[in-house]
């Protein structure tokens, strides 16, 4: 701005930006149509433009002001105006492209121009406002410069006025102290002050007393005297003895026999309560080596256990305790044995203890933590909801069954209609076989819900394994101890055959429990858990729960299920055989009672290809 | 629950034969022998004035009659009525009198403690023994009768001499580590003695028979200490109430304080049973309004029955409080005792006066608390069986024992105010001495023991 000011005419400064300005409002170029907007708020101006213009160029001075403008513009930059003389005398010529072209510049440059003031402009507001803000801000913060510097000024005014107080109350407690130890010394003072007076005052009494003592007592006051009537007999019927040092004497000899007496009797008393202590330690003792005994066992099988020389050294104890069963001998080494011993045995107890409460809260939170698993209630919904579907449909065969016998027998005694019965029984077995189909069809939907069921089953019991495989060692040694488990097994199959409904379905458990039998008898690794499983996995709930009785039984069951992949390997095909058989043998008017058996081998497979590599 | 008809008292004079045939009364200068069954008279004896203390002999057949105004003591014998025994102890006064435990020897103090006489009524002999302490329990003989402890003063200090009551030889003589001694009691088993300092300082001194000091215990310093103390029958606790409030068991073996008992105002334990004595209004239309109230004020407690109701704990009972300023302040254990199978102790707050905390010992807790509308004047155990009986000063007596507690009106024609009671040995009856009254109060043993699933004994 400031160089426009200088180079343009001091007199026309104000007025030419006006002219740049309304030029180009005068004369707009079709193509900056839009501008006008941006200009409109100058548009009331325009009056006094036109005025200005008559007084700028005239009729007369057109020469000079073309002259000038083009000076003007040849300063600023811009191509003459004038055409380039062909010759000097040649009379310079307005180039009306030239101005046109210049024109157009200062068109755009004033655009520019525009555009830029009021970027600068709306800058320049942005700035004042972020000043104003800015200057808030330091106002603002100033003061809160300042009342924190006050605040400051306060607290280490407060904390000068505490520590005052602090000091002030030392200076109390000090003082009260002090005072204490006055008032102690006073009272000691006094007390020692009194017990001289008193002293003082009992001797004065005391020679008070001799005194009256020896006034009342000397004159041989006649009125002190016994008036009896006759003297009485002693209580013991003895005379009264002399005194002499010999009943002195025996008086001592009695006095100690007293205390002998009842140091005896206390004596006893301890030594009674002793042999009732030490009777219950034995008892404690015996207790908890038969109690720790039996567990010892496994440690020392798995040979991890530190506490396996502390055993051999029970079982040391325990022939100890034999060979000095004579308790009464209470010297100080029994004493000492016995008091080890059983300090020994505790701490193993406690650290039994500790460990047990160590699992079963590891458990208990582990228990809690897995949600993703499905849950037992779950389990037992589905196959409770499948098992109901197998019923319905057993029925549905069974009266199609009784159907096509009744149509049968019908068509047999009529011999009129045999034509009409070849027909039917066309169109029936058309039907059958359709029914059929759905049928199966609705057969293979439930075998594979089944089938992914049980695989879910499966991964549940694969996830329990990961965190109770320590558990389980322990709850597998339980359990192989557990040796009644086998028959509850056998019962339980009883219990399977009594669960499946019709008669020849009984018969083909019966038919198919020596097959599935055969291949445990192939594993003869751990005949138990094979048996288990071939029962425990087809099993309805109601089995499950007959099965899973206890809470041990349980986890063995699902440890078992665990454990089977392993062991089975070696029957794996074997039992598939026999289910294959077993489906082929048996009739398919029936076949869905097998969906166990299927099941059973899918569940196994799928452990086999879940836990093999 | 049977009540004699009223008697004639004074003095509070009136107790059992410690055969328990025999019940002796006093009523001015009369002394009255009653058989306890019949509670006729057997015998008429005439003082020579106002008896003042009155005691049976061990062997049940003398009494005898203090007239310590007189400095006068007379002797009956239920045997021979016309057999007559006076002692005069002249210018030097009496101030104590009492039986030595044979039956045939009488102690007694002069004035100002110059001396014990102790007269025979087997031979002509007397003995004196100089320098008795003026204390709360200066004389204490072991239970068998065979020795007495005596606290003595001499050159500012306190001795114990022991003496053998056969021929009042003296055993032992030996000095105690106290300030003032203030009162001593031998162990039911008769080996060890309990001395204990005043209330100035917190001692406890244990002696053998022999003179040995087995133990010293002091709870605290500087406040005030001892105020009652009891041994179980056992011989196995020495209860040791003291002015802070508490109880405190000393054990038989080590003398070190088994456990301690507070008595807060407030019993807060769930397991603790608190009885507390409710006034049943009268039934309306009795008669009650028509008294006059000034005649109802007269007779306050007489006219309205209590019962005791379970309060529910946390309870906070009825506190005194007691003036510092002034000497004997009424604060601290001051009654305590053992019920005679052990298994129980009954103590007193004086600071609550209304209440009585009852103590298991077997189980070191708090067992029972009785609180009653009036200050407790007195309790004592039934010595057959753990039952207590407790009287207010009011017209009735409360009896408690494990299987629960009641109250009891005292029938008869206006105020009978129970200071005082006393058990019979049997445990079948029990005197209420009012200030001067006295009944008894039979107590059906077949119903009272099968109520308290006790198991009848008595042969």
């Amino acid at each position: 701005m400031g160089d426009w000011m200088t180079v343009t005419d001091p007199g026309l400064s104000a007025e030419s930006k006006n002219i740049s300005q309304y030029t180009s409002e005068t004369k707009m170029s079709p193509s900056s149509l839009y501008s006008q907007q941006v200009l409109c708020s100058s548009v009331p101006l325009s009056k006094n433009v036109h005025s200005f213009f008559s007084a700028f160029c005239t009729e007369e001075n057109i020469e000079q002001s073309i002259s000038y403008l083009d000076q003007e513009l040849t300063t600023f930059g811009f191509p003459s105006l004038y055409e380039e003389p062909k010759s000097k005398e040649a009379k310079k010529e307005l180039n009306i492209v030239a101005v046109l072209n210049c024109m157009n510049e200062l068109l755009v440059l004033q655009r520019k121009n525009l555009l830029a003031q009021e970027n600068v402009e709306t800058q320049n507001l942005k700035l004042g406002s972020d000043m104003d803000h800015l200057q808030s801000c330091y106002a603002k913060l100033k003061e809160q410069l300042e009342t924190s510097r006050r605040e400051i000024v306060g607290l280490q005014e407060r904390d000068r006025q505490l520590q005052c107080k602090n000091r002030n109350l030392h200076q109390l407690l000090k003082n009260e102290k002090d005072e204490v130890q006055k008032l102690q010394n006073i009272i000691a003072s006094r007390a020692t002050q009194y017990n001289h007076d008193m002293k003082r005052k009992e001797r004065e009494y005391n020679k008070l007393k001799e005194r009256l003592h020896q006034l009342v007592m000397s004159k041989k006051d006649k009125k002190i005297a016994m008036d009896v009537l006759n003297y009485v007999g002693r209580a013991d019927g003895k005379r009264g003895s002399w005194r002499t040092g010999k009943t002195e004497a025996r008086n001592e000899d009695e006095m100690y026999k007293i205390l002998l007496n009842d140091y005896e009797y206390r004596q006893k008393q301890i030594l009674m309560e002793n042999a009732e202590l030490k009777k219950v330690l034995q008892q404690m003792k015996k207790e908890m080596i038969s109690l720790l005994s039996p567990q010892k066992k496994k440690p020392r099988e798995k040979a991890d256990e530190s506490t396996g020389t502390v055993i051999s050294d029970v079982e040391e104890d325990a022939g100890e305790l034999s060979r000095e069963s004579m308790w009464d001998l209470s010297c100080e080494t029994v004493r000492e044995q016995l008091t080890n011993s059983i300090r020994k045995q505790w701490r193993i107890l406690k650290s039994h203890v500790e460990k047990l409460d160590n699992q079963v809260s590891k458990v208990h939170l582990e228990g809690f933590n897995d949600k993703d698993v499905i849950s037992r209630q779950d389990h037992e919904q589905e196959t409770e909801k499948l098992e109901l579907e197998i019923q319905q449909c057993k029925e549905m065969i069974k009266t199609q069954q009784q159907l096509l016998q009744q149509q049968l027998a019908t068509a047999c005694d009529d011999d009129t209609t045999s034509l009409f019965r070849d027909c039917y029984l066309l169109e029936e077995k058309e039907r059958l076989k359709e029914e059929w189909s759905l049928f199966k069809e609705q057969k293979k939907n439930f075998e594979r819900e089944r089938r992914s069921f049980t695989e879910a089953a499966i991964r549940l019991g694969l996830e329990r394994k990961a965190f109770e495989e320590e558990r389980a060692s322990w709850l597998k040694q339980q359990f192989l101890n557990m040796t009644t488990f086998d028959h509850q097994n056998s019962e339980n199959v009883k219990l399977l055959s009594a669960f499946s409904g019709s008669s020849d379905q009984d018969n083909r458990t019966v038919h198919s429990k020596p097959q599935q039998k055969k291949p445990p008898s192939v594993s003869h690794g751990s005949p138990v858990c094979t048996s288990n499983v071939t029962k425990s996995l087809p099993a309805s709930p109601t089995l499950d729960s007959c099965q899973m009785s206890s809470c041990v039984s349980e986890h063995s069951s699902i440890s078992v299920l665990n454990i089977t992949p392993e062991e089975m390997k070696p029957n794996e095909v074997g039992r598939e055989c026999t289910n294959q058989t077993w489906s082929v043998a048996s009739r398919p008017g029936s076949q869905e009672g097998c969906y166990g058996g299927c099941s059973l081998t899918y569940t196994s497979s799928h452990v086999q290809k879940d836990d093999l590599p | 629950m049977n009540f004699s008809e009223v008697f004639k008292l004074s003095s509070l004079l009136c107790k059992f034969s410690p055969d328990g045939k025999y019940l002796a009364s006093c009523v001015q200068y009369r002394l009255v022998v009653r058989d306890v069954s019949t509670l006729q008279i057997l015998q008429l004896y005439t003082c020579l004035d106002q008896v003042q203390h009155m005691e049976w002999s061990a062997d049940s057949l003398f009494i005898l009659c203090a007239m310590y105004k007189r400095g006068l003591v007379q002797v009956w014998s239920l045997e021979q009525p016309e057999w007559h025994c006076k002692i005069d102890e002249g210018s030097a006064g009496l101030v104590a009198s009492c039986w030595s435990p044979d039956g045939r020897h009488i102690l007694n103090t002069t004035e100002f403690h110059l001396r014990i006489t102790v007269w025979s009524l087997c031979t002509k002999s007397v003995s004196y023994i100089k320098y008795p302490k003026a204390c709360q329990q200066g004389i204490t003989f072991t239970r068998d009768g065979r020795y007495m402890a005596l606290a003595e003063r001499r050159d500012c200090k306190d001795y114990v001499s022991i003496f053998v009551c056969s021929d009042w030889q003296l055993l032992r003589h030996f000095d105690t580590d106290t300030q003032d001694l203030a009162g001593m009691e031998w162990a039911p088993n008769g080996c060890v003695l309990a001395v204990w300092d005043s209330c100035l300082e917190y001692k406890m001194l244990l002696y053998s028979l022999d003179g040995r000091l087995l133990s010293v215990y002091s709870a605290y310093e500087w406040s005030l200490g001892i105020k009652s103390v009891a041994w179980s029958p056992s011989s196995q606790f020495l209860a040791v109430g003291s002015y802070d409030g508490k109880v405190r068991l000393l054990n038989h073996v080590t003398w070190k304080m088994t456990t301690e008992f507070g008595h807060p105002a407030a019993v807060s334990n769930p397991k603790t049973v608190v009885y507390r004595e409710a006034e049943k209004s009268p039934p309306p239309g009795l008669g009650h309004l028509s008294f006059p109230p000034s005649r109802a004020g007269t007779r306050p407690l007489a006219a309205l029955e209590s019962k005791y109701e379970i309060a529910s704990v946390p309870v906070s009972l009825q506190t005194l409080k007691p003036a510092a300023d002034r000497a004997n302040p009424r604060m601290g254990v001051g009654m305590l005792a053992f019920s005679h199978d052990s298994y129980f102790l009954a103590t007193r707050n004086d600071n609550v006066p209304n209440a009585v905390w009852v103590w298991d010992i077997q189980k070191l807790r708090l067992f029972v608390v009785l609180e009653q509308l009036a200050p407790v004047r007195s309790f004592q155990w039934d010595p057959q069986q753990p039952r207590l009986a407790i009287c207010t000063a009011g017209s009735k007596v409360y009896l408690w024992s494990p299987a629960g507690c009641m109250s009891v009106q005292v029938p008869g024609e206006g105020d009978f105010p129970v200071l005082s009671l006393c058990w019979h040995s049997s445990g079948d009856s029990l005197a209420l001495l009012s200030k001067d009254h006295f009944c008894l109060c039979f107590l059906e043993p077949a119903e009272g023991r099968a109520a308290l699933g006790q198991q009848d004994s008595r042969t």
